[in-house]
């Protein structure tokens, strides 16, 4: 039988709306996938050490506060630093349309907002770590 | 990995934990390079703050510039085989410590509060070079007394508003304990409690019972304002002191090697097994054509 894959899910910055995130939590928990969750409040720095130490196959980003274009692609860049090159980077939140393509370059593989069923994400993910492997 | 590269370790936890192809070379040079660690278990019913602890444990040995590895399980889930492991939230300020290295285990289908690899998973920190190693273990509130086979000092964490459940304590958990912890004690009835504890622990020596060398201590702490953590951690230092001056510590030592190679065998032998019984074989069986002794046996000799 295979491994369970491992999932960061990560809150950077000030914000503190952790419902969503909590959900997330629990779907990918019951689609079979082993999921750490940091807490509110994170640094990026805290969030790569995290995902570094966990081995982590992907990092779940959750913002609600509007600072997701500056904390996502610094969270990049820190998992970088680290040697992390593979691990998948996704998120979700309230994220305006236009600044996906943006996150998209920095490295943020897929974005999911407000109403997305969980099933979708669940298939995202899936999708694209069976690929990695 | 000796020079404490972080990286590497991770690398090889997963190696070791997946028991991927290739790992058991790998875990042969960890357990050579092992043994000289504290390894603390840390139990208790779930909520008693034994993650808080941990921090604050951490926290001291940083200060005295000890390197602390930490392993902390959770349940998988028996269905989706998925586990929520949430343990890391409560040490998270320690994520970017060069001296600390932490990581959460999914149970992965052992009941006893703990994982099989868990053996496999210390010897990775050990060879890191931590001097101690914090093992949490998933705090079902049942008997968890796999963690005195694996740790060299027990730290069993309550709580005052567990009064009650003190006197119901299970044996098991009185007899594994090395050092008992009233956590929360900036709530009310810390006491109380520390009383009804050494009350209850003076019980469990029954008549002719010879006086154990080590008197299990009962403290109070806070993990909220830090209070008693000092005294904590001198009472881990002092067990470990009488680990190693009395012949106690070779013995644990024994009895961790023993249960290490009871898990290497049910993860291969019973484990490859099970993983061999089909669908056939189970049709077989119905038919009547086939039977349990017989399969059991083709199984294990396959
Ligand atoms: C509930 C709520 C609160 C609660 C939060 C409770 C909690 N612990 O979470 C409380 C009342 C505390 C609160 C406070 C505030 N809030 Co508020 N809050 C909301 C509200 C109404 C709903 C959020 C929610 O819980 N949704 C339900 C969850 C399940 O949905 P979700 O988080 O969006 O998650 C889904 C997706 O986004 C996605 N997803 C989310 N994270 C992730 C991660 C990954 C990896 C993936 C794949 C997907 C994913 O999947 C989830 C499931 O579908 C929103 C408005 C809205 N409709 O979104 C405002 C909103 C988020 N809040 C807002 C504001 C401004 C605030 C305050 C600053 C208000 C104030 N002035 O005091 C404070 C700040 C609090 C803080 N410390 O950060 C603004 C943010 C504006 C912005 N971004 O520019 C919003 C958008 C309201 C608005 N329209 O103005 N809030
Ligand atoms: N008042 C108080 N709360 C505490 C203390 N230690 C932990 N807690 C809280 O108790 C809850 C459970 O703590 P946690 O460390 O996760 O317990 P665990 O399940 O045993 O690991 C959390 O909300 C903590 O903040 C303490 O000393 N005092
Ligand atoms: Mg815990």
């Amino acid at each position: 039988m295979d491994k369970p894959l491992r999932v960061l899910i990560a809150k950077p910055g000030l914000d503190g709306h952790d419902r969503g995130a909590k959900v997330i939590v629990r779907a990918l928990r019951d689609a079979g996938f082993e999921v750490i969750y940091t807490g509110i409040r994170q640094t990026p720095e805290m969030i790569a050490a995290a995902a570094m130490q966990e081995d982590v196959d992907a990092v779940g980003l959750s913002l609600l506060s509007g600072a997701h274009l500056t904390l996502f692609p610094a969270i990049c860049k820190e998992l970088k630093k680290k040697g992390l090159k593979d691990v998948l980077v996704f998120g979700g939140g309230i994220i305006p349309d236009e600044d996906i393509p943006v996150l998209k370059k920095a490295g943020v593989d897929g974005v999911f907002g407000p109403g997305t069923p969980l099933q979708t994400i669940v298939d995202y993910l899936k999708g694209k770590l069976a690929v990695a492997r | 990995m000796r020079r404490g590269d972080h990286a590497a370790a991770s690398r090889a936890l997963t190696a070791v934990v997946n028991d991927a192809p290739g790992s058991e070379a790998l875990a042969k040079e960890f357990f050579k390079a092992s043994g000289s660690a504290q390894k603390v278990g840390v139990s208790g019913p779930p909520g008693a703050g034994k993650s808080s602890l941990t921090g604050r444990l951490i926290a001291h040995y940083r200060a005295k510039k000890l390197k602390v590895g930490v392993l902390m399980v959770d349940p998988s889930s028996s269905i989706s085989g998925g586990a929520f492991l949430g343990d890391r939230l409560r040490v998270m300020e320690h994520a970017v410590d060069p001296g600390v290295f932490i990581r959460s285990l999914a149970s992965r289908g052992m009941i006893g509060g703990l994982t099989y690899a868990i053996f496999g998973a210390i010897h990775v920190l050990e060879t890191l070079g931590c001097d101690k190693i914090l093992v949490e273990t998933v705090g079902t509130g049942q008997d968890e007394v796999e963690i005195a086979s694996v740790a060299d000092t027990v730290l069993y964490v309550t709580t005052p508003a567990m009064g009650d459940e003190i006197q119901a304590m299970k044996a098991g958990a009185m007899e594994i304990g090395d050092i008992f912890v009233v956590n929360k004690a900036d709530l009310a009835g810390k006491d109380k409690a520390v009383a009804d504890l050494k009350a209850a622990l003076g019980l469990g020596h029954s008549a002719g019972q010879a006086v154990k060398a080590w008197e299990p201590p009962v403290l109070a702490t806070s993990a909220k304002n830090g209070e008693g953590i000092v005294e904590l951690a001198a009472a881990l230092d002092g067990h470990w002191t009488h680990l190693r001056k009395s012949g106690e510590g070779r013995a644990r030592l024994k009895g961790q090697h023993a249960t290490e190679l009871q898990f290497w065998i049910q993860r291969r032998v019973i484990k490859s097994a099970l993983d061999r019984v089909t669908d056939k074989i189970l049709e077989d069986m119905v038919l009547r054509k086939t039977d349990p002794a017989s399969v059991g046996r083709r199984l294990l000799e396959a």
